[in-house]
């Protein structure tokens, strides 16, 4: 398992060097200058273009951008992300503020599409070509055509606005002693806003996955045997929702993306969020960071998702 | 597959598939298959109208999309204005097909981007394989582990917030399923029967290329194409949204939906925010059912 472990990492070593290195040229090619950006302009004025210009210098501003790649690199691998250029703040700092209402969402997000994924998707597969299976497919439809963030407001109008009965931003209420209730509370809308979209996809294979399984001699084999229709179906489950766990692990990057929408219409405090508000303040040290954090959240998942796949699954090797 | 074992077999079922491809029953079976999907008829359909509206709008738009009229800004939906007007007095009917204009182009130029990216790199891969194949489809694999809004924020920060730029972004992130779809196409037809016997004829690469593997490859790559339409309007609508896609006065369905960014918006004038909403919903579903239809009609196996 170790062996098998560590072959996975190195394989997603050369992915992630890729993404910085393509984040790195991105960020290069924005305007302005650092330096230029970072002082204060009466001290420059003072100093003169030959200050500035050591500056450059001091700062390896002048190396060629594979120099400078590299530099950014071994810092980076030191755990140092650089500086906001908007309020100084370490990048790592503020980032990691943020990471664990993301991942939180995101968890709260994947449990709530896999709760109602799953059993729909078996639902539809055992009525398959039934009401209720064409009703789910066209309900999954319409979930993923729906914007996440117009669902979001929708939610928010209802029971926000009109019912008030949920609060429609951030992740507790200011003020008040942090209460699990409450953070539950505040859970409801953003987790529902993003899980309905994220849901369908895994209804769907769901579905699929069980109608191939069933197919199977060996479920032939337990129906001939005089087994329970549930039996029947629990023992086709097993095999068939394997599939899914790769199904959801590749859905990591779709989530991902939309906790950033999610997270600026009801105010979570996370890292989508602080990419917007970096956005709008070229921030491109923070911007830089989150897209780092991003990939490497995502190439975890994946790694999470193969070992899972190699535990529940005896037939693939670990080697 | 080895030509030795293919000598002996009996007519191999590819080629009688070319066969029946070249006679017109194709379209006709096409039709029908794609007939019997109701919801893609109607998608199409759907689809279809609110192109010609968008094409129109200067002809049917009741209002100039952008006329500012400070007398009746906020105004509920009325007969003069019959989905109301937004904080600056201009209609929101007018916008909403105007917006259709700019959405609908943003899907179609996006995804015809990646459509060409995606198929020169696929080419490129499955034709050349060896290391041109392995920097093609590690650079896929890059781009798809990537949640792609997160780069797109990124880049448009950079290059700053247009239409085109948002064109152009979603171009650049969204070829690598086209370029995967390809490159199978390739692999598979490179070394078929009837690619070998035109090889031998004397056919020239590019001959091979495009009269025998590409046209085979169209079917997957529509109906991917169709579906990405639909991510791309959606994407778009994103962007334009947080106010990092296409820029006002311009509208968007996104941009329009902006205004609900203001809890007062959101509570008190929902004919500001509901209607571009709805749009964005009605297209998107119309392209999805239109790609289910295409995936069903054009794909034999696909079962149903």
């Amino acid at each position: 398992m170790g062996q098998f472990l560590l072959r996975r990492i190195l394989i997603s070593i050369p992915v992630l060097l890729g993404i910085t290195i393509a984040m790195y040229i991105i960020v290069n090619l924005a305007p302005g200058d650092p330096v230029t950006a970072l002082m204060n302009p009466e001290q420059m004025a003072n100093m003169g273009p030959e200050w500035v210009e050591h500056q450059r210098e001091a700062l390896g501003l002048n190396d060629p951008m594979p120099v400078r790649y590299v530099k950014w690199l071994k810092e980076t691998a030191t755990g140092n992300l650089g500086y906001s250029f908007v309020d100084r703040l370490p990048v790592s700092e503020k980032i990691g503020e943020r990471i664990w209402p993301t991942v939180k969402l995101m968890l709260v997000v994947l449990v709530i599409s896999v709760l109602i994924g799953v059993p729909l998707g078996i639902i539809s597969a055992l009525k398959q070509y039934s009401f209720i299976d064409y009703l789910l497919t066209i309900m999954g439809f319409l979930t993923v055509s729906i914007p996440s963030f117009f669902l979001a407001l929708i939610l928010i109008y209802v029971f926000s606005l009109k019912l008030d009965w949920l609060p429609a931003s951030g992740m507790y209420t200011v003020g008040q002693p942090r209460a699990f209730t409450d953070s539950l509370q505040h859970m409801i809308l953003p987790a529902t806003a993003l899980g309905l979209s994220q849901a369908a996809p895994i209804i769907r294979y769901t579905r699929a996955s069980l109608l191939e399984t069933i197919k199977q001699d060996y479920v032939t084999v337990a129906r001939a045997k005089g087994l329970g229709e549930t039996h029947v179906v629990m023992h086709a489950l097993r095999n068939a929702l394997i599939p899914i766990i790769t199904i959801i692990a590749l859905n990591v990057p779709m989530l991902l993306g939309g906790t950033v929408i999610i997270e600026q219409v009801f105010s979570w405090p996370g890292m989508g969020s602080l990419a917007i508000a970096s956005v709008q303040g070229r921030d491109y040290n923070v911007l830089m960071g989150i897209n780092l954090i991003a990939a490497i959240m995502i190439l975890l998942s994946n790694l999470l998702a193969d070992v899972i796949y190699a535990l529940v699954d005896p037939r693939i090797k670990y080697s | 597959m080895s030509s030795a074992t293919t000598l002996t077999s009996p007519p191999n079922q590819q080629a009688l598939a070319e066969i029946a491809a070249k006679t017109p029953r194709k379209n006709a079976t096409f039709w029908s298959r794609f007939r019997r999907h109701k919801l893609a008829v109607i998608g199409l359909t759907v689809l279809l109208l609110m192109g010609l509206i968008a094409i129109a709008a200067p002809l049917v738009a009741p209002h100039a999309p952008n006329a500012v009229s400070l007398a009746n800004y906020r105004k509920p939906p009325s007969f003069d204005y019959l989905l109301g007007t937004d904080s600056q007095g201009r209609d929101v009917l007018s916008r909403l097909m105007y917006a259709a204009r700019i959405s609908l182009s943003v899907g179609i130029v996006a995804v015809a981007l990646y459509v060409v990216i995606g198929t020169v790199l696929g080419g490129l891969a499955g034709f050349f394989g060896g290391w041109v194949d392995g920097i093609v489809m590690r650079l896929a694999d890059m781009v798809l582990s990537f949640p792609a809004i997160i780069v797109i924020i990124t880049i448009v920060s950079i290059l700053g917030p247009s239409i085109l730029n948002v064109m152009l972004v979603i171009g650049l992130m969204g070829w690598p399923p086209i370029a995967r779809l390809v490159r199978g196409e390739f692999l598979t037809l490179r070394d078929r029967d009837f690619v070998t016997a035109s090889r031998s004829t004397g056919a020239k690469d590019s001959r091979i290329i495009f009269r025998h593997v590409l046209p085979n490859a169209t079917t997957p790559v529509i109906v991917n194409a169709t579906f990405g339409m639909a991510q791309a309007i959606l994407l778009e609508a994103g962007l334009s949204f947080l106010g990092l896609g296409v820029q006002p006065p311009t509208a968007s369905w996104g941009n329009m939906l902006n205004a609900a960014q203001s809890i007062t918006t959101l509570e008190e004038m929902p004919w500001l925010w509901i209607p571009p909403g709805v749009a964005i919903v009605i297209a998107v579903l119309a392209i999805n059912f239109v790609g289910d239809g295409l995936r069903d009609a054009l794909d034999p196996r696909s079962g149903k």
